[in-house]
């Protein structure tokens, strides 16, 4: 008997690919083309499985008019947005996913952006490389220090609790907003609020690591921002949609939020532009997972889950 | 009356403001004094006490200049590379820097470097800024992920035991390496190498946290980049010369090291611009302690120690005792 086929729909990591290739007959997308529903139903004909990212949209058409030989769907990343679950459930398709292996990565990279926001790094950077550095000033380019300061993450989940634990080693002190207070050993310390009120008063600094549904949407609007102190420091490595962005715009102009970082943008790629010329917001293209351990991770995880359900058994990470 | 001074240099607002209220001083609001600007002010003003940073050299000859009635020289930094300490000594001045203060802000920055370095956050800031417009295949521009990681820290210190601090909250593995090695209190766990060359091999990370001086002058060269793993990464945020950056320069080139931070360079700021040129280093402008609140505590600290000693009390933090 042949190898199982497997339709990759997007380029992978090599480490993944090879794995991919090593135990499947995989059909690789060696050019990274986007494929829309019509070529990921005509590509996948005869296979037996497909491993998908958040680019792929796999609505309840498209899972309905996928060959009867698919038996599992793969897809790299958590989150599932781009699934019709439903869908997938009414037909008998399994879907597998990829939590908690990236949860560090992105944890590193608030952290990293808390960092790099409050230190100016976008504008020392850009001044050292285009050959303006003419020398030190007891009063140029000062930063904000972020040892010791209050951290408000707004989303207590696995990322949002890295986090925690990074921060600690700044002694900052941890403040959450959350739907539910967590279990004292979750905790560790960190101190919860019950409402915007008491949380966005004390966030010196105000990492977002919250997902994206109505709740969110534009969750950090004007008037949750004038609830901020002066000065504070707004970081989001979570979903573009949970900041007004309009809003955040302005305050940064005024200096009411004096730095942001932020990997996420609504309507990603296309980002508001008034972002490109502000100097005190460092950007990131939505590269939160991006290492190359992380990435192998999550292709490793989405494969055992493909593996197992061709193999007859059931892998924790299956959704539906 | 109050004690008279003269600051060589410009200050943040709140530690000019301090030091006009506190003392009868002579400021430098416009520009920073050079070396017979300096003398020429302490002499008219018949200073007490002489506030400045590391850009006025107190060589001998220059120490053998200040008139006698200056009893305190106050440097605003850690350093005092900058000072003939023998020549100082032997004349009876009193001489004092900034230690602890700059301690948590500059281990935060070399943090940044480290966290940058990895995650190439100036690489995708600067795809960014034109707009992106374009999509990545999951395989495409990764970094390395600083979790987990063994952290090699040259030089113990109250600085390096702050960053070694960090690197715990990451779960990271500390190496370090010394003159001496550290009691346990201080240690934390952290594994001790008495040879620096021993400990390179295993750092994925290194970071320097060595004072400058003849004996670590280039100590980072061709051989003991060499003798970091392939793809490591590596962080300066104590002192240019500790590094022989054409070794650094081939070492980025070639790959063998992932990436590079660095906050300061063998010249500044006329560094060597070839290090501009590459993609797989993130440079920043010597900002080690470039917060609003430790440049104030830097201040004020020097401050306290001109204040001390006019008030015939001793220094708080005297170069020597």
């Amino acid at each position: 008997m042949g190898k199982p086929v497997l339709l990759v729909t997007r380029q992978f990591p090599e480490a993944v690919e090879a794995r991919a290739a090593r135990d499947y007959d995989a059909r690789l997308n060696t050019k990274d083309q986007l494929y829309g529903p019509a070529e990921i139903i005509r590509l996948s004909a005869g296979a037996d499985a497909i491993l998908c990212a958040s680019t792929e949209k796999l609505d309840a058409a498209t899972i309905a008019a996928l060959p009867a030989s698919v038996k599992v769907i793969g897809t790299f990343s958590v989150g599932l947005d781009h699934v019709d679950l439903p869908a997938a459930k009414a037909r008998g398709l399994p879907v597998c996913n990829t939590p908690d292996v990236l949860s560090v990565a992105t944890a590193e990279i608030s952290m990293g952006l808390i960092l790099a926001a409050a230190r100016r790094f976008g504008e020392g950077e850009r001044m050292v490389r285009a050959g303006r550095w003419i020398g030190w000033k007891a009063t140029e380019l000062l930063g904000a220090q972020i040892t010791g300061k209050r951290l408000g993450i707004f989303g207590m989940g696995r990322i949002g609790r890295e986090l925690a634990k990074m921060a600690r080693g700044f002694s900052m002190e941890i403040h959450y907003r959350n739907r539910t207070r967590l279990d004292p050993a979750l905790e560790q310390g960190a101190i919860f609020h019950g409402s915007d009120e008491s949380f966005l008063p004390v966030c010196d600094v105000l990492s977002l690591n919250a997902p994206g549904n109505e709740a969110t949407r534009k969750w950090l609007n004007a008037a949750r921002i004038a609830l901020l102190p002066k000065g504070a420091v707004v970081v989001n490595t979570g979903r573009g949609m949970v900041v007004d962005d309009a809003a955040l715009i302005a305050a940064l102009r005024s200096g009411h939020v004096a730095f942001a970082g932020l990997d996420v943008f609504d309507g990603e790629p296309k980002l508001n532009p008034a972002y490109l010329g502000l100097d005190n917001a460092v950007l990131l293209p939505h590269l939160g997972s991006a290492t190359v351990e992380t990435r192998n991770a999550m292709g490793f995880l989405a494969l055992d889950g493909i593996d197992a359900i061709l193999a007859g058994r059931n892998p924790p990470n299956r959704v539906v | 009356m109050k004690p008279r001074l003269v600051v060589a240099r410009r200050t943040p607002p709140a530690v000019t403001e301090r030091a006009r209220t506190e003392f009868d001083a002579l400021l430098s609001e416009e520009k920073d004094l050079d070396l017979d600007g300096m003398l020429a002010a302490v002499g008219q003003h018949r200073a007490d006490a002489l506030f400045f940073t590391s850009n006025l050299k107190l060589n001998a000859e220059a120490i053998a200049r200040l008139p006698a009635h200056v009893k305190i020289a106050a440097t605003c930094s850690v350093g005092f590379d900058h000072i003939d300490v023998p020549a100082a000594k032997a004349k009876g001045l009193v001489v004092t820097n900034t230690p602890e203060v700059l301690t948590d802000c500059t281990a935060d920055l070399a943090f940044t470097l480290i966290l940058s370095a990895c995650r190439r956050m100036h690489e995708y800031d600067g795809i960014m800024r034109p707009g992106w417009r374009r999509r990545f295949a999951m395989g495409e521009m990764l970094g390395i992920r600083a979790s987990g990681k063994r952290l090699g820290i040259l030089g113990m210190g109250r600085i390096g035991r702050a960053v070694a601090q960090r690197g715990r909250g990451f779960g990271m593995q500390i190496l370090y390496s010394d003159v001496q090695r550290l009691p346990p209190e201080l240690e934390q766990g952290a594994t001790y190498f008495e040879d620096f060359r021993a400990m390179l091999p295993q750092c994925d990370i290194l970071t320097l946290h060595a004072p400058g001086g003849p004996r670590t002058d280039g100590i980072m060269n061709a051989e003991t980049f060499g003798l970091l793993p392939n793809g490591a990464v590596f962080v300066n945020a104590a002192r240019g010369a500790l590094v022989d950056e054409e070794a650094l320069i081939a070492a980025l080139t070639s790959g063998h090291l992932f990436a590079a931070g660095l906050d300061v360079f063998r010249k500044e700021p006329d560094f060597d611009t070839r290090l501009a040129a590459l993609p797989n280093v993130i440079l920043t402008p010597h900002m080690g302690s470039g917060t609003v609140e430790t440049r104030n505590a830097m201040g004020f600290r020097a401050l306290d120690n001109i204040a001390a000693v006019c008030a015939g009390r001793p220094a708080i933090d005297p170069l020597w005792s």
